[in-house]
């Protein structure tokens, strides 16, 4: 107990809050190792915002409490300030500063020395890449400098805990692919939790994702063991030539097929099968449909499996559809 | 205190590098020397600062809420108060740093019309005790404008919102002893000493009263923790 209290970084425990009567998060409870990049994925409103705003102590939660590096958010709020980095969602800058201004601000809110800013900002300005804009005024550079620049002022302080809040929303994919990377690199050395609604970004960086959807957390893994639980769920999608009134009776009879579904594309029939993951037919169920349809004398023009993706895991985990 | 005085060092470089606050220190210079000015076409003009100051007082009921209706609500529009208030910054240490750049920036723009004074000293002999109660008092008026101001500011993220509903505190409190004729009593009385001008008065004409400092102080003071308590009720809200 003792030694897995001291890499606990944030300890949340039953988190609720209300926007007048509206629950925002319900009973959200998770930890983070120190070290650890967390990922939150959630659909837009599901409460992502609201748990890092808790965490950062912009704003107490109406239930529950969190700790972060052992010290409550709320009642040591300056304590547990001190340690934190944090990136909102809209990128707070001062548009009227340069950047090097705005950074020497931050640094000394976040109660760093006149010394150590100067030092550090060279290094931040490097790690983010913003050499060439250091003099630049915020309000003039781009929205991919600017979350550059929300960045830079995070790590500023070299805070225990990262918290980026939809860290690459709305920027270009070369610079989505950049600021994915430097995340990557920040959490070598330090915590980190972030927000998207992107799945590939979260199953990409974090070795930890919560799913979090309608306030509550209904998921949470790693990115791999997310989409292996859920992986019985295969499909297949074939392309067959012949009469569908007749080839689809054939799919359904097959054993292990749960569902056929069809498709008419110009100078296509195309048939999504959904594989029961219950049976066990022993044989591999493509060889089934491969036997089936050339011994009706159909051709068989195309065949592929589709596993379910992180997306389709997410949108079903969100929205109880049955893809 | 270190992280307060680097919140007034960023407002006062906003002030000074900002057409705005430059607009208003202009408006302020202009209006006022119209006032100065109205005394000296008399047949029989006196060497003082009266109507100078009397105009100020009326002139900062438009610039003091023009001069802090950025303040906060600003930082609430670009969201950069979310950064402020999860920095290790304490709620009053942001309020003090924030007023504290709009004093000296007003303290500045007021500063500009020693040139009144000097211009006294050339072509007179003025008295300079009301000269320096007067600015005295004035510094003191224009603290208590801005602290109405800043409570304003705190709480809308709307800049125009902040300007119009400081400016309406400001002219009640201005007018607030012409009501107070119209009724007797103890309300009259209570609502006279209520009024930012009556307590004016005195130093324009040189007595610096201890009741009318400690009114202002208290205006100041009062005001100053409406906004920190506004700033911390964000976290609850």
């Amino acid at each position: 107990m003792e030694s897995s209290s001291k890499s606990t970084m944030i300890q949340a425990t039953g988190l609720t809050h209300y926007y007048g009567p509206f629950p925002a998060i319900q009973d959200v409870t998770f930890d983070v190792r120190k070290g650890e990049i967390l990922g939150f994925l959630g659909p837009n409103g599901a409460g992502k915002t609201t748990t890092m705003r808790i965490l950062t102590g912009y704003m107490p939660p109406t239930r529950g409490t969190v700790t972060l590096g052992g010290y409550d958010v709320v009642e040591k709020s300056l304590e547990a300030r001190r340690r934190i980095g944090y990136l909102p969602e809209t990128v707070p800058l001062y548009t009227e500063m340069s950047v090097t201004d705005y950074l020497k601000y931050m640094g000394t809110l976040r109660g760093m020395p006149p010394r150590a800013i100067k030092a550090r900002i060279d290094d931040v300005v490097g790690v983010c890449r913003l050499e060439d804009y250091r003099k630049t005024i915020i309000g003039k550079l781009s929205k991919g400098f600017r979350q550059r620049v929300g960045i830079a002022q995070a790590i500023m302080h070299e805070p225990e805990v990262l918290v980026l809040d939809e860290p690459t929303i709305g920027i270009d994919p070369i610079q989505v692919v950049e600021t994915r990377r430097l995340i990557e690199e920040l959490g070598k050395s330090q915590t980190v939790v972030l927000s998207s609604h992107i799945l590939p970004e979260v199953s990409m960086i974090c070795e930890r994702v919560l799913i979090i959807n309608e306030g509550r957390i209904v998921a949470e893994d790693t990115p791999k063991n997310l989409a292996e639980g859920l992986e019985g769920i295969e499909r297949l999608e074939i392309e067959i030539g012949g009469p569908v009134t007749e080839v689809l009776p054939a799919l359904r009879r097959i054993k292990g097929v749960s569902r056929v579904a069809h498709r008419s594309l110009p100078q296509k029939e195309l048939y999504t099968v959904h594989v029961d993951p219950s049976v066990e037919s022993g044989t591999d169920i493509r060889d089934e449909i491969s036997k089936a349809v050339i011994s009706s004398g159909w051709s068989l023009l195309s065949l592929q499996t589709v596993g379910m993706s992180l997306e389709e895991i997410f949108l079903k985990l969100t929205t109880h559809e049955d893809l | 205190m270190r992280t307060a005085q680097a919140v007034a060092w960023k407002e006062i470089q906003v002030y000074f590098s900002s057409p705005t606050a430059y607009i208003v220190g202009m408006m302020f210079i202009a209006l006022s020397g119209f006032f100065f000015a109205r005394d000296l076409n008399d047949p029989f003009p006196q060497a003082s600062l009266v109507n100078f100051f009397d105009g100020a007082t009326i002139i900062f009921i438009l610039i003091a809420p023009a001069l802090t209706m950025r303040l906060m609500a600003e930082e609430q529009k670009l969201g950069t108060i979310e950064l402020l208030l999860t920095s290790p910054v304490r709620d009053w240490e942001v309020i003090i740093g924030k007023y504290v750049a709009s004093f000296v920036f007003l303290i500045a723009t007021v500063s500009l019309t020693l040139y009144y004074t000097i211009l006294l000293y050339v072509f007179a002999s003025p008295d300079p005790g009301p000269i320096y109660a007067g600015y005295l008092g004035l510094a003191l008026y224009g603290g208590a404008a801005l602290a109405i101001g800043l409570l304003c500011s705190t709480l809308t993220s709307n800049q125009i919102v902040a300007a119009v509903v400081a400016m309406g505190i400001l002219l009640v409190m201005f007018f607030a002893d012409l009501a107070a004729d119209n009724i007797g009593g103890t309300a009259s009385t209570i609502i006279s000493e209520i009024s930012i001008r009556s307590h004016f008065e005195d130093f324009a004409r040189g007595i610096i009263d201890t009741k009318h400092v400690v009114y202002y102080l208290s205006v100041i003071a009062f005001f100053l923790f409406m906004s920190v308590r506004a700033l911390e009720s964000r976290r609850w809200r």
